[in-house]
Formats: structure tokens, sequence, C-alpha cells
């Protein structure tokens, strides 16, 4: 199948290996990938900043971009929820509206692409460890993905999967909420992670690199040992 | 630590340093997470049992949303209804009319003291201090109220209004008030309260209830409440007033089988509360209760709220409060830090609706978004929708204009976003910035000009940009394989 990829910017720019690991994970699957370089942004951003002609600027220049597309699968639940708000986003301009609602339904985040469109779930790959897995809110709560990453995980060979009581809790990143009250974005992550560390652990993963941004950035401060791992990353882990 | 009573509108500016200070509070933090955890997760349990759970709250929000579109003719309906009932019907527009209008009748009762039950509308409307302004005794009867009248502060939430303090906080606060032994014991501590409440149920001249659904073809108002104060409230006084919002109407009794099923189990995780008492005008002859019965329908901005189909949606709540017990902000802030009568989500959306975004415009920012409060929400409100349609409604007006450094760059950002010649730009420029981002001395002093930055790392380690971008790599591949 032919599969071009939205790499979202926060992977471009921050987690390029998370990139490269989706379409390692991709051509496992059988898939043939393009990139068009034309992609930007889905304009979240600006989008949930309340800025919403600059949110239509971004999304403008990446539906250009890849519209001619069979299929688009982005690394991201977060992103791919927000190609689902472009025709609202273009309410008022019917030939944007039109090229948006055309669109949105050929995005998939990627576990939802593996498992729901490709039926695939066995990667091959290998990952020796326990992991416990972070429903990212976007993708839980507007695109309902909850059993498919957790049906990847479980082919992976040496991972074990623990589940965490607070695995559907917000992390508290929320874009520019993060900054803009940072000690409350901090105190929902710490009690998202509470007794996480106790049962032992050794990752932590997830299928948004925003959500990653904000648990490594504390566990790193916190001089924890927890690594804050991609679906991808792990998917494209081990002999192929 | 205490929460004086606030005056609401002169702190809705002040959330940030709000949350912060609750953050700081751990006796506070600890209450709302024991309560909240306790309460949300009867109301999992309660939900469970009802397999078409799903389907009413598509019902309630059919049902709510048709009513909406005919707000006046149900509460004509409402009125006429009511008056061939008895019941003498007022209109308030506004919080001083309803005042004003409350004020009257008690003076014409020559009421001294008013016993109320639990009421989010005449909190709204600020009843209290107006009537004891006047010279009334006002005395709260709901057991959570009272809490709060004796303790001078606010409700800090829409169903459990002392849901931040703890039983230890309300001892002391009765030995310091009531004079009575410092206790710990619900029991003992609920018995103090109802012996001294009994006493005022005795003596009160008037009773002030609100209502959770008004039922246009029968002109009769339904309280919902568990511990029977609102049924001494509403029959021992000659006088009842129950003052309504006008989104409180539902056409028909029958639709209550919806709305029965759905407030009960998202409030309190209850099939049904303790007493329902639906009231239908005033005693008949030789019967007991009231001799008058008067309703106040309140406006105070809900019928702006109509004209558009998205603040419309939020006239369907029917104030159960689940959205704030799963809400991970209101978790860990309580309901004070909002600085509104209405804390939480419904209460970020509402609060700008109905006081206007130029006052309240931190509040829709108050939310990650996570969605979890529209999963809950009875009525179906798609809440996370509202806050990002305030959102921009604030940046469209002046109060969002005082943020000038996040216009200005978001405005780069999207000239950044939108080609990708810039877009290399940008990235080439965030390279430029790499060494300062690496070194911690450097993104510290980096930090001080970039506020941002300052709010991330105080707390949270910041990842620098990668040294080669997905984009390069993926072009560095391609010319490899080709």
């Amino acid at each position: 199948m032919k599969v071009s990829l939205f790499v979202t910017c926060l992977v471009d720019q921050f987690r390029p290996e998370v990139g490269l690991a989706t379409v390692e994970v991709l051509r496992r699957a059988g898939c043939d990938v393009s990139f068009d370089p034309g992609q930007t942004c889905c304009g979240q951003p600006a989008y949930n900043a309340g800025y919403r002609a600059d949110a239509r600027a971004a999304a403008r220049q990446t539906i250009q971009s890849l519209e001619e597309s069979e299929a688009i699968v982005l690394p991201s639940g977060s992103c791919t929820a927000m190609t689902r708000h472009w025709p609202e986003l273009f309410a008022d301009d019917p030939q944007w509206r039109e090229r948006a609602e055309a669109i949105a339904p050929k995005c998939h985040e990627l576990s939802s692409f593996l498992v729901s469109v490709l039926g695939c779930t066995e990667l091959g790959a290998r990952f020796p460890g326990r992991v416990s897995w972070h429903d990212a809110c976007h993708g839980l709560r507007e695109l309902g993905i909850k059993s498919e990453p957790r049906a990847l995980l479980a082919t992976v060979d040496g991972l074990e999967l623990i589940e965490h009581e607070n695995s559907e809790r917000c992390c508290g990143f929320g874009g520019t909420f993060s900054v803009k009250f940072p000690e409350l974005s901090v105190a929902m992550l710490d009690r998202k992670l509470e007794g996480l560390q106790s049962t032992g652990v050794d990752a932590i993963a997830s299928s948004d690199v925003s959500c990653l941004m904000q648990i490594e950035g504390r566990l790193a401060r916190l001089g924890s040992r927890l690594r804050a791992l991609h679906l991808a990353e792990i998917l494209a882990g081990g002999a192929s | 630590m205490s929460h004086p009573a606030q005056d609401h509108s002169a702190n809705l500016e002040s959330f940030p340093e709000n949350a912060r200070r609750a953050l700081n509070d751990s006796q506070l933090r600890g209450a709302l997470r024991h309560a909240t955890g306790v309460i949300d997760e009867r109301r999992g349990q309660a939900v469970e049992r009802v397999a078409c759970w799903q389907e009413l709250r598509e019902r309630a929000k059919t049902l709510k949303a048709a009513t909406l579109e005919r707000l006046d003719h149900w509460l004509e309906l409402f009125e006429r209804n009511a008056i061939a009932r008895g019941t003498q019907v007022h209109w308030a527009r506004d919080a001083a009319e309803a005042n004003a209008i409350v004020a009257r009748l008690a003076a014409d009762a020559g009421a001294r003291t008013l016993v109320k039950s639990k009421s989010m509308t005449t909190e709204e409307i600020g009843l209290n201090q107006h009537l004891e302004e006047l010279g009334h005794r006002v005395v709260e009867t709901d057991l959570g109220e009272y809490i709060i009248q004796l303790a001078g502060e606010t409700p800090s939430h829409i169903i459990v209004p002392a849901i931040h303090k703890t039983r230890a906080e309300i001892g002391e606060l009765f030995h310091r008030t009531l004079g009575v032994k410092d206790s710990k014991d619900p029991k003992e501590l609920t018995a103090i309260a109802r012996e001294r409440l009994r006493e005022e149920f005795a003596r009160a001249d008037m009773g002030i209830s609100g209502a959770n659904f008004a039922i246009a073809e029968t002109g009769s108002f339904l309280v919902l409440e568990n511990e029977g104060n609102a049924r001494l409230c509403t029959s021992l006084p000659r006088v009842h007033v129950a003052l309504i919002g006008i989104e409180k109407v539902i056409p028909r009794l029958a639709d209550l089988e919806v709305f029965l099923r759905l407030l009960p189990r998202s409030g309190t995780g209850q099939h049904l509360t303790s007493y329902q008492t639906l009231f239908s005008g005033p005693r008949a002859a030789g019967r007991e209760g009231p001799e008058e019965l008067h309703v106040i329908l309140l406006d105070n901005g809900r019928s702006a709220m109509l004209s558009d189909s998205l603040s419309r949606q939020a006239l369907a709540c029917i104030r159960c409060g689940a959205c704030l017990n799963v809400c991970p902000v209101y978790g860990q802030i309580g309901g004070h830090a909002y600085a509104s009568v209405y804390p939480g989500p419904i209460g970020s959306v509402i609060t700008p609706m109905l006081q206007g975004v130029e006052q309240a415009h931190h509040l829709p920012f108050a939310s990650s978004l996570c969605g979890a409060c529209r999963d809950v929400c009875p009525v179906g409100i798609d809440l996370p929708a509202l806050l990002l349609k305030l959102r921009s409604k604030v940046r469209q007006g002046s109060a969002g204009s005082g943020d000038r450094e996040q216009r200005r760059a978001f405005r780069l950002w999207s000239l950044a976003m939108s080609g990708p010649r810039r877009y290399g730009l940008l990235l080439r420029a965030l390279r430029l910035a790499r060494p300062l981002l690496e070194r911690p001395g450097a993104r510290s002093r980096l930090a001080r000009w970039v506020p941002p930055l300052a709010a991330w790392t105080a707390a949270r380690e910041f990842r620098p940009p990668a040294g080669r971008s997905f984009r390069e790599l993926w072009r560095d591949q391609e010319a490899k394989d080709s």
C-alpha cells in the first residue's frame, strides 16, 4: 500500500528518530512510504491557543502538500485528531473546507493504521523490558484509540506490558498550557506518574511526542532512569 | 489554610496566582483528591449499571437542544401553568433585578430569618450578601453550604460546596464558631448542625430554594436533595421563593424519566437522591405548606447564550458537577482558584459566557483540553470545543491583546509554517539556538529572555532541537539510495 508520511513538526524537529522508526515500521508492514517536504504542521499549537487564522495558514500548507495521497500516516494521535478539526477550522471558507473534508478521513494515527487499516499486529519487533503505556488524551478520547497500541505491543518479543491505573490520566502538557501554567502542568504530570516507579517498569511509552517531551523532561529533572519512548521506536526495535 | 470569601468578579483576573497558591496547599489538595476520587468512582459504578447510558445521554442532549430552540415558548407555557396553580411568577433580567424581587418579597413577608436550601443560582446573584446588607438573617441549611457559611467562604464545587475541607477543619470550624467541643466524627458534626438548623427552620419566615427542573406542561418544578433540608425550607415557612435559571425548563413531566436517571448518577453516583420534591403551587385550603409560592425566572446572561449554537449547548448543563470531579486541573487546585461561581470545566465555559470574555479571559485557558469532561457529561456538552471557541474569542477581544509577545510569536510561527522554504529557515534558526539550549548555563541565560523556556525549565528538562531534522535525514537517505 502506498502511504504518505505526515511526520508532524515536533517529530521533525525534536525527535527525528521517531520519524525514521515510523518509516521502518510501515515498510515492515509492507507499505511503500513517501515523504513530501512541503508539509509543515497541522496547526494545532495556534488552534489551541485561540489563533485560528494562524492555524489555518499552517493547515493549508500541509493539506496542499498531502491531499493527493491515498493514505496519510502520522506518528501522533493528537495531530491526527487535529486533522478531524480541519473542516471546522475552515467553516467559513467553502473551498478549503471541501479540501479539509476530503483529506481528514485519509489521515491515520500509526497504531490504528497498522491494526485497523492493514490488519497487521505482528511486525517481528523485539524489545526487552517492562513497558507502561500512556493513553495520550486526543488519541484516546477523540479517536477512540485504546486497544490498537496494546495489540501491537503484545506481539513484541521480550516486552512485558505493565498496565498502570493512571494510563488514561492527562500528562498535563496541553500545548501552551504547559508554559502558561507550568506549576499546574507539572503537578498534573506528577499525579500521573505516581506509583509508576514502584511498578518496576523500564519505560513509559506513548504515541505522541508532545506528551513524551513533557514526561521525559520531568523524569530527567527528577533523576529517574525511566525512559520515555514512542511506540514506533519500540516496534522498529530488533531484527527485521 | 482558610479560604476567605471572595468577591468573584474582582478575582477572575488572578487565576494564575490562585492556582499557584492552591498547589502549595497540601491540605486542600489532599481533601480534593480524596473526595473527587470517591465521587467519580461511585459515578462510574452507577453509570456502569445502566446499559442504555449512551442512549440516555443522546436523548437528553436532543431534548435539551429542542427545548432551547423554543425556550420562549416553554417558558411562557410554564408561566401560564404555574399561575393557574396559584404560583406567582416573576421575571428577572439580571442579578440586581432578582435580588430586588427577593428583597421586596422578604420585606412584604416581614421576614427576619430566611432559610435556604442549596442553590448555585442564588450564589450566582450574590443573594445572601444582598439580603444581609438589608438586615435579614439568611441561614444556609444544606450541610455543606452551612459549613461554607460558617467559614465565610463560597462553595468550591457545584454539588459538594465544602469539598475542599477536611473533617478536622470542619470540626475546628464548628468548635470556633458554634462553641461546641472539637470533633472529627462526621456523625457528631452532622448531629450538631442538625440541632442548630432545626431551630432555624422553626423560626424562619421565608424559605428560599433553587430548582433542578421546571416543567412547562404542569407549571411545577423539581428539587433534588439528600438531607431533607430543602423540604423543611419549603414547607415550614409561610412563604417559599424559588430562584430558577430560565434554562432549567423542560417541556413535559415525562422528560424527567431521562433526566432523573442521568443527574443523581452523574452528580453523586446515586441511583436517585434521597428526596425529590415536586412543587406545584402553594398549599391548598386546609392543607399544610407555604401560603405563598413565588418563582423567579432568571436570565442574567442566559438568553444572550441562545444566539449562538455553540454557547447554546452550554445552557444544556444540568449542574451535576461530574466534569469537575474528572478534571485533572480542578483536581489539583479546587474551585476557589477559578474565582468564579461555577468552577471547573463547565465554569470555565459559562463564566465567560455569562460575565464576558474580557473579565474571565484566563478561564478558557485553564484546561489541558484532555477531554475527560466531555466523556462524562450526561448531556453530551462538547466542553473542549466550547473552550476552544472561547479561546479564539479572547484573542479577538482586547483582553487577549495583553499577551502581545505571544500574539507576535504565533504570527511568526504561522509565517514559518506556511511554506517549506520559510519552515527551513525556522529549522536553521533553531539549529543556531542549539548550543545555547544544550548548555545549562547558557540555557538559563537564554531563559531570561524567553519566558516560555523559563516556565518549562523550572521543573522540567528541555530537549533541544535535533542536530538534523527528519526531513534532512530523509533527504540524505534518498540521496544515498539513488
